[in-house]
């Protein structure tokens, strides 16, 4: 008797989690997989004629669904760059001996916590063509006022500047503490051979933080490219000339946007998106195991 | 020199500081302005009286966001408690306890991580409307009640805690049970608050999941119920910004308290896929 409550036991530890997981994470991982294979499926009946490619034929020669793939590309390109570029400059400025500590941080760090959604509608307040304070900020440059939200040739830009200011305080967390990681010898050795700041920075700083470098780009690759929430409360949707779809938004659009919804379609964008974090996971878990060499050394 | 060095990085740093808080000092401002005072050009930096309350008034009798508020609580609340009992248990379980199939089921779970929740949607919607619970609070706490992300994180945690101290228990016929919430759970204290915080914000900010489940205004949480207060009520901006504002003080309060908390999870937890 007691051998076999033993034996159950660990079933009964992990059995409460797995459940939930079983049923909201495996089970509809294999079910858009399936769907995205059947033809021309009937949502109310569940019919549909056959298995095969029509959905992603579909996808792949629809000009929204390029479109996404195209903002969804150039939004990871412009965004985590950009807010890398200024991390490293943050992280290393916070990582000096500074005052007012815990105001800083907790200014710098404060957009991580708070909704996309309601920072959002501050956001678009900001970027008001007529009052908005950006563009009051601007005049002093001679910038003429810029309709952001309205204009399809700003709009695009307006999402890029709230992407960045969004995504920059997680990413100096995680510089910050990659620099914290950096063995103090280095730099008193260095300090000992009378290098320059500068120097410092370029020779010591980049090459050991590299590997942290690497690993949060990639990190942001993936959370950007399901960019999506942000185009709510700054566009309520893709934009006035429907010219922001992006991945995740046009698979919301076609199983809830639609009547009646096309499932497949959201499925086969569904699988592409699952192949893309997949391509930058594997290159993720890459870096982290390059990068695991690298502490070994500094030990 | 090492003066002018120090002035110039207190200088950017403070100036970098107030662009990242600006949006939310000018969400507060505008919380408090009357219409005219919003409209005027150029912008004012702050509104005449702090004490104008009457845009919190309009949102909280206009739109139900004291309902909305109630909603986001519970949610929160009983997403994260039962979350957090599934993931203390099954990372016990992964850690500790013998059984055939663990690391593969483990690693199989892992693998299950890089699966992105917007992909998974579609059916989830699904599922919640055949188990009948569509448009109800359950419908945004049932498919949060586990998390691979965090079995993960907290099993390499329990992982750390001596072997030693286990088979002393057991030698003293402490049950797994017992071990679990008596030694480890107190042990890893710290740890499992990160989590709690973490797995709160997230509930409390998301926004995807809540607009595809709910629809009616008794079953919305905050963030959802404010975009649907902008879409359904017109966009007086003082007014959004006073619904803003509501949604989004508890966070920053939250953050001013446990802020070590929840930036050590991040640097931990950041490192996920």
């Amino acid at each position: 008797m007691k051998r076999r409550i033993e034996k159950i036991e660990p079933i009964l530890f992990i059995a409460p989690a797995l459940i939930g997981i079983i049923v909201f994470t495996l089970y509809p991982f294999i079910n858009v997989i399936i769907m995205a294979f059947k033809e021309d499926y009937n949502f109310l009946t569940t019919e549909f004629t056959k298995f095969g490619l029509k959905n992603f034929e579909i996808i792949f020669n629809d000009p929204y669904f390029i479109q996404a793939m195209k903002n969804s590309f150039m939004y990871v390109l412009i965004v985590v760059p950009v807010s890398t570029a200024i991390s490293v400059i943050i992280a290393n400025l916070l990582n000096q001996n500074i005052r007012f500590k815990a105001f800083l941080q907790t200014s710098y760090f404060l957009p991580m916590v708070t909704s996309i959604t309601a920072v959002g509608m501050a956001w678009k307040f900001m970027f008001n063509y007529q009052n908005g304070i950006i563009n009051y900020v601007l005049s002093f440059f001679g910038v003429d006022a810029i309709n952001w939200l309205q204009n399809p040739n700003y709009n695009f830009l307006a999402l890029v500047i709230y992407g960045i200011w969004s995504i920059l305080p997680f990413t100096i967390i995680v510089l910050l503490s990659g620099l914290q990681n950096i063995n103090p010898l280095y730099y008193t050795a260095a300090k000992v051979d009378g290098a320059k700041a500068f120097k410092i920075f370029q020779r010591i700083t980049l090459p050991l933080l590299a590997p942290t470098i690497g690993l949060v780009m990639v990190i942001n690759t993936i959370s950007t490219f399901k960019v999506f929430n942000e185009l709510f409360p700054l566009f309520q949707g893709p934009g006035i000339a429907y010219n922001l779809f992006t991945v995740v938004y046009y698979i919301y659009y076609h199983f809830r946007s639609l009547t009646p919804p096309k499932y497949g379609i959201a499925a086969a964008a569904a699988i592409i998106l699952f192949f893309m974090i997949l391509i930058f996971t594997s290159l993720q878990i890459y870096i982290q195991k390059k990068g695991s060499v690298y502490k070994d050394g500094k030990n | 020199m090492e003066k002018i060095k120090s002035f110039l990085v207190h200088f950017v740093l403070i100036v970098g500081a107030i662009i990242m808080i600006f949006p939310f000092f000018w969400m507060i401002s505008g919380a408090f302005k009357t219409s005219t005072e919003i409209s005027t050009f150029p912008p004012q930096l702050f509104p005449k009286s702090f004490l104008n309350f009457d845009n919190f008034k309009f949102a909280f009798e206009t739109a139900p966001f004291g309902r909305y508020f109630i909603n986001s609580v519970v949610v929160a609340f009983a997403g994260v408690t039962i979350c957090t009992f599934t993931t203390i248990l099954a990372a016990f379980g992964f850690s500790r306890l013998r059984f055939k199939g663990r690391e593969t089921i483990f690693a199989l779970l892992l693998s299950l991580m890089m699966v992105p929740f917007e992909m998974v949607i579609i059916t989830n919607y699904r599922t919640i409307v055949s188990m009948g619970i569509h448009d109800t609070l359950w419908a945004l706490i049932v498919p949060f009640t586990s998390s691979i992300f965090y079995i993960y994180l907290l099993r390499g945690f329990f992982d750390t805690v001596p072997e030693d101290l286990y088979k002393a228990a057991k030698v003293d016929g402490c049950s797994n049970w017992k071990f679990c919430w008596k030694i480890m759970v107190p042990i890893c204290r710290p740890f499992i608050v990160t989590i709690i915080l973490l797995n709160a914000i997230a509930s409390w900010n998301s926004f995807l999941w809540p607009m595809l489940a709910t629809n009616s205004p008794h079953s919305r949480t905050l963030p959802f119920g404010l975009y649907a207060f902008m879409t359904e009520g017109g966009s007086l901006m003082e007014r959004m910004m006073a619904a803003s504002t509501i949604v989004v003080l508890p966070m920053i309060i939250l953050f001013i308290v446990a802020r070590k908390y929840i930036v050590s999870g991040v640097v931990r937890g950041g490192l996920k896929g």
